[in-house]
């Protein structure tokens, strides 16, 4: 009980007579970067609305990029547009059920492959020989292989988002700490329960870093299949104000993509971090 | 719940390793009777094949000559009536305290309410009733190590096998420990086997030590330690625990120096220590 009372005097730092409280210090370099933040996106945005309004062609031209001052207004317009929510929502489904057939099956296949050598000989070989293909190079193949270009688009996600779930979860289970098995052995553990109590939890965070990469290649692969093949959705959007020389609106498909992949990547680590709580917990502790 | 400790025969048996395709020797022909109940520390350098013997007797390190009998019945694999403990604690992360300990009643198919309550009482043998819902990567080393310790017993082993346990904590806690581990070993009568290299912990925590030479690790010498029970640390400085003291250096000493390979596993690796005037292995790996 000492060494937790011992501990926790370690962390609170310095006593009170310290000349400058640790926290006060902690919220004056939150503000300072803060600050320093802002400012850095407000100097990009000026350097764009300068190079579009003064037209510039210096290695890159600006002469047809729009202002940020224009993608603003065309935003405002889009939002209230039900068009564009319906851009959108396709570009979702279709990313959520790419990846979501690909983790189930890329999880799946990586546990057994991790614990089974047999196995892991006879899946992983053709596995291997596909994963170097990038998924926008199936798209043809796809378009032919499936009767409508939804499933096509689907299954160009799925790809997109399967090798790199399979690659870590195979890591993960790999890497478990042997000790923990053996722990679980002289405890008395059934293979079974060593695979279950064990395996699974322990390879369970190089799982989640795979499901994340995996979402953002399923975005990645989406919008391309979409911008060959689709009919709606964000990728489609974004070639079609090219082709309409609407370019605001390119800029504005170019920035929906990254919020929502951003959205997607942060709520697999906020639904993962449900699954460890172990893992939390030790942060703030530790 | 005295007097349930097995008895162990080790006969003539070896252990060894391919590393880098050569056969290295880390037991050879070893033989001991350990009585039931019996507290034996097995003392040597680092590196001399004390961790690998006990691996053997765990179930999970194959041997390669001999065999080794617990309760007679002949060890093939690990299982709960053999517990270990070793140096660095190997606690699930993911599962809290309560969860760690109800491991062995849990798969034993107890149920839950039994297994909590079991878990739970062992919690507050080890003076850790009030940390049930923290997880490990929260406790200090020593608190850490008397989990682990309590993991083990709720299975009621036979056999307590323990690998450095104590050598990553600080003095104060290893000698805390060391207290609770006899007062424990009285409780629950189990055969204890523990490896160590602290020759001052080998006398104050067993019935018997037996020595082990450098790699190839044979037993070279036994040095019976009649200090009366309870063991209190004051007997650290008593003229018998001394000349027993003395004896254990004598027997450890009389050795050329070790040869240059050296195979020490990762818990060993994090300890070298000089045995109190004694050189030790400093080779590398």
């Amino acid at each position: 009980m000492n060494t937790i009372a011992a501990k926790a005097l370690d962390r609170e730092g310095l006593p009170e007579s310290t000349v400058v409280h640790p926290n006060d210090r902690r919220v004056r370099r939150s503000i300072r970067s803060l600050i320093a933040r802002t400012l850095s996106i407000l100097v990009c945005i000026t350097l764009w609305q300068t190079a579009s309004v003064q037209k510039w062609h210096f290695l890159v031209n600006f002469e047809n990029v729009p202002a940020p001052s224009a993608v603003g207004l065309a935003g405002i317009r889009l939002i209230q547009s039900p068009k564009f929510q319906n851009h959108v929502q396709s570009s979702v489904i279709r990313t959520f059920a790419g990846f979501g057939i690909a983790a189930v099956l890329a999880v799946t296949t990586g546990l057994l492959v991790g614990r089974s050598k047999l196995l892991g000989d006879f899946l992983m070989t053709p596995l291997e020989l596909l994963r170097p293909i990038p998924a926008v190079a199936w798209i043809p193949l796809a378009v032919l292989m499936f009767p409508a270009s939804e499933e096509s688009m689907i299954y160009i996600t799925f790809i997109g988002a399967f090798f790199p779930i399979l690659l870590s979860t195979i890591h993960g289970v790999t890497n478990v700490d042997q000790r923990l098995v053996f722990a679980s052995l002289t405890l008395g553990a059934s293979p079974f329960s060593v695979f279950s109590e064990v395996i699974v939890p322990g390879a369970l965070p190089s799982i989640v870093t795979g499901l994340s990469i995996g979402m953002g290649n399923a975005w990645f692969s989406l919008v391309t299949a979409e911008m060959v093949s689709g009919q709606f959705g964000i990728g489609y959007y974004t070639w079609e104000s090219y082709t309409l020389q609407n370019y605001p609106n390119i800029v504005l498909g170019m920035i929906s993509i990254g919020l929502l992949g951003m959205v997607s990547s942060a709520l697999i680590k906020r639904i993962a971090m449900q699954f460890m709580p172990w893992a939390r917990k030790g942060g703030e502790m530790k | 719940m005295t007097n349930q400790g097995a008895e162990i025969q080790v006969r003539k048996v070896s252990v060894s390793f391919a590393i880098d395709s050569k056969r290295v020797d880390a037991v050879q022909d070893v033989s001991a009777d350990i009585r039931s109940g019996e507290f034996v520390a097995l003392l040597g350098p680092s590196g001399c094949g004390k961790s690998s013997l006990l691996g053997a007797i765990a179930g999970f390190t194959p041997i390669v000559d001999g065999e080794i009998l617990v309760a007679s019945r002949r060890v093939q694999r690990p299982d709960s009536s053999r517990g270990i403990v070793f140096q660095h604690h190997n606690l699930f992360p993911w599962k809290t305290v309560q969860a760690n300990v109800e491991f062995g009643p849990k798969m034993r198919r107890k149920p839950k309410t039994e297994r909590r309550r079991i878990a739970a009482e062992i919690l507050g043998r080890v003076q850790l009733s009030e940390f049930g819902r923290h997880y490990p990567d929260q406790l200090s080393g020593g608190m850490q190590q008397r989990v682990n310790l309590a993991r083990v017993l709720v299975n009621r082993p036979e056999v307590l096998l323990m690998d450095e346990p104590f050598a990553a904590l600080d003095a104060q806690t290893r000698l805390q420990m060391q207290e609770m581990l006899l007062e424990l070993w009285q409780e629950f009568g189990m055969t204890v086997v523990f490896v160590t290299h602290d020759i001052d912990e080998a006398i104050l925590l067993s019935d018997r030590i037996l020595i082990m030479s450098q790699r190839p690790g044979r037993i070279k010498a036994e040095v019976p330690v009649f200090l009366d029970r309870p063991r209190r640390s004051e007997q650290l400085t008593s003229p018998e625990f001394i000349s027993l003291k003395r004896k254990c250096m004598e027997s450890i000493r009389i050795e050329p120096y070790p040869e240059s390979i050296s195979l020490r596993s990762a818990n060993e690796r994090h300890n070298e220590v000089s045995l109190a005037g004694v050189s030790i292995n400093r080779g590398h790996v």
